[in-house]
């Protein structure tokens, strides 16, 4: 059945550095009798995007739970920096740099750009709220994401676009010191212009140095911006690959059926 | 089977998306806080009308609507707009406010507190009875004291029940309307009643600062409004961040200024029919107190901050590792104990207080809220908002009295000025949705 798993220790990635930023070696986890997740290894690499396809059901939320704290795997081990670590609470993956962005992005309509995105971690002088303070580190986070569509930082976050949306949750990860960012489909709800704006904004986070995971079922995007490729069948990691080594079709294969007996064509097709 | 999209071939819907960008940009544009982009006091001027025409409307209904209140009071009496019946109404009004100013903590958080009424009934009681001559005795601050903690005791109560066993704030306080309503008339016993005799409760609602002492207090409070107004846009332009224009900060400090000094004119006439009765009743500075306060609260602290995201979107709050019970709690308490402080004025208004409790103060403490632009579906709304909905309910009932009509139109009148709040509000919310 799983003739793509990568064996042994998996290749270095492209940029060869020596220690992933997380390293995950044979998660479990079951729900009841269900087997959400099955031995699971997979390396995320520091200034790379990579990008966790599947079909629905395939395990790739619980994956990410299970990453950011929200699940706790039955067996298995994850290694952050090196150093074997036990993820119970968002908080404490939070504490280790790794923010989530979810789907429906937890943002408070009510509330400004500013007060989302420090939303909780409020920095205060004596008893009242330093917005000043607040304001220039969001704009300083928002100027160096490039962020720069959104008018006004003070604007309430109902009044923006999707994609201006999904800036900020993203901004916000990257405000609070990230150094993973993991996305659940950050293009799943925007039209063509926004997607195009948030897959540049995932790729600036990579090139700054940040590992971005992200979710993603369109394998547009997923081509467009992944370093590698991880593709989950039915809870199993199937495939860990570069993005040059696979093509869409390979892709959607194991995404379907685990596997792929395809070779790459000779002259890689190219994506865009 | 995976969904794979195919890049979009034809220029339609990319054109379509940046339209749609287009629009949304606009519509960002409108709602920026104008103060925030504007760089002078008439381009702030113009983003404000904009702004308005958006829906963004902000206090402007209400401030409306209170202005026609007067105008068609005033024309069918011409009493109605008389120092001495202004005073009278302000004083009126302060007992909806701080209600109000109670119920605006719940409907932040997209809850409501059907209970406020009793609780000020109960800390009215409380008042009375310890301060009871032949009884207990107590001094005035104790009393006061004790009164404020019973209902803050009852906010826990009221909000843990809400919070730790996931009961709705909507049952949980109509049971408490119920109770505190039972407990009410058990103390006062059947048809009872309290008096209360001392000078400084009474003084409270019917107390009056000299004329000199009112100049003082109202350039003292003035002034603290414009220094922290000055110094907070000092600091923004210092930061390098968008800032109101000098100018606009001054007109800011120059209308609050213009507005003490006409308050305190129109208290410091004398109003007395027999002997002369004039300067600023102590009530008004009370609730200025209360605003300030509340204001400080829910706009500068942490606390407030965390009940604006728990009425928007709670679960967001909860991810950001906001601890929803605690502060869902302590606005409950917050609610309850500022309801104490309306039962406080209640009772000092009525110099008593019996079995014959008003219980319209009920449900005009959330209408004063709504009236005053509180949204009721959580998340927008300032204390601000609970004062101005006082004083329009305040005007009905004051101006329909002075025309000589009954209590039955009266509560018709209030009526139909809370369902036009509750659609203003339903309306712009609907703007707002549409809008994303």
């Amino acid at each position: 059945m799983i003739t793509d798993v990568e064996p042994g220790p998996p290749p270095a990635p492209p940029t060869g550095s020596s220690e992933p930023l997380l390293r995950l070696r044979g998660i479990n986890k079951n729900f009841g009798p269900v087997q959400a997740l099955v031995g699971v290894d997979l390396e995320v690499p520091a200034g790379q995007v990579t990008a966790l396809a599947g079909d629905n059901g395939a395990g790739k939320s619980v994956l990410i739970k299970c990453i950011a704290g929200i699940h706790a795997p039955e067996s298995g081990q994850i290694s952050w920096e090196g150093k074997p670590v036990h993820i119970r609470t968002p908080r404490e993956a939070a504490g280790l740099g790794i923010e989530t962005v979810y789907q429906d992005l937890a943002l408070c309509d009510n509330l400004d750009i500013v007060q989302n995105m420090f939303l909780g971690r409020e920095r205060s002088r004596r008893l009242t709220l330093d917005e000043e303070d607040m304001e220039t580190s969001a704009r300083d986070t928002l100027a160096q994401l490039r962020v720069t569509t959104v008018r006004s930082i003070r604007q309430p976050v109902a009044s923006l676009s999707g994609g201006q949306r999904q800036s900020v949750a993203i901004a916000k990860a990257v405000l609070w010191e990230a150094k993973l960012v993991i996305m659940d489909e950050p293009t799943a709800a925007l039209g063509v212009t926004q997607t195009a704006n948030v897959l540049e904004l995932v790729r600036r986070l990579a090139d700054q140095g940040h590992a971005v995971l992200m979710v993603s079922h369109n394998l547009n995007d997923v081509f467009q911006v992944a370093d590698q490729i991880a593709v989950l069948y039915l809870g199993r990691m199937v495939a860990v690959r570069p993005t040059a080594e696979v093509d869409r079709q390979i892709v959607v294969d194991l995404m379907t059926s685990g596997a792929s007996t395809r070779v790459l064509d000779p002259p890689p097709a190219k994506e865009s | 089977m995976a969904k794979v999209d195919e890049p979009a071939s034809s220029a339609g819907p990319v054109q379509q998306a940046e339209e749609l960008t287009q629009a949304a940009e606009a519509r960002a544009q409108l709602a920026v806080s104008p103060e925030l982009v504007a760089g002078s006091v008439p381009e702030y001027l113009r983003a404000s009308l904009s702004r308005i025409r958006a829906g963004q409307v902000g206090i402007l209904p209400v401030v409306g609507g209170l202005l026609l209140v007067s105008v068609l009071f005033q024309s069918l009496n011409s009493h109605f707009l008389t120092a001495g019946n202004l005073v009278n109404l302000l004083v009126q009004a302060a007992v909806f406010s701080v209600l109000a100013m109670g119920e605006i903590y719940a409907l932040l958080l997209g809850e409501i507190d059907l209970s406020v009424g009793y609780v000020a009934g109960l800390s009215g009681v409380v008042l009375a009875e310890l301060l009871k001559p032949s009884g207990l005795d107590w001094p005035w601050w104790a009393a006061i004291l004790v009164a404020l903690l019973v209902c803050a005791a009852i906010g826990v109560l009221q909000g843990s029940i809400i919070t730790r066993l996931g009961v709705p704030s909507f049952v949980v306080t109509l049971a408490g309307l119920l109770f505190w309503e039972g407990m009410m008339l058990k103390i006062l016993g059947n048809g009872g009643s309290v008096l209360i005799s001392d000078t400084v409760v009474n003084d409270i609602a019917s107390g009056n600062l000299s004329p000199a002492a009112g100049w003082v207090v109202m350039l003292v409070i003035v002034g603290l409004f414009g220094v922290l107004t000055w110094r907070r846009d000092a600091r923004r332009r210092r930061a390098g961040l968008v800032a109101p224009p000098t100018g606009l900060t001054a007109l800011k400090i120059g209308g609050g200024l213009l507005g003490g000094v006409v308050i305190v004119l129109i208290c410091n006439t004398d109003r007395g029919r027999i002997l002369p009765i004039q300067g600023v009743p102590w009530v008004v500075v009370l609730v200025f107190g209360i605003l300030a306060a509340w204001t400080f609260v829910l706009g500068r602290t942490r606390f407030g901050r965390y009940v604006y995201a728990i009425g928007g979107n709670a679960e967001a709050a909860r991810r950001a590792g906001v601890n929803l019970p605690v502060i869902r709690t302590v606005a409950f308490t917050l609610c309850s104990f500022t309801a104490g402080m309306a039962g406080v004025i209640y009772a000092s208004r009525l110099r008593s207080i019996s079995t014959a409790f008003d219980q319209t103060l009920v449900l005009y403490a959330v209408a004063a809220a709504v009236i005053g632009g509180t949204s009721l579906f959580g998340g927008r709304g300032k204390a601000l908002h609970g004062v101005l909905g006082g004083i329009v309910i305040a005007a009905i009932a004051n101006g329909m009295g002075l025309l000589g009509l009954t209590a039955a139109s009266q509560y018709m009148v209030t009526a139909l000025v809370l369902l036009i709040a509750v659609t203003i509000d339903a309306l712009t919310r609907r703007g707002r949705v549409a809008g994303m």
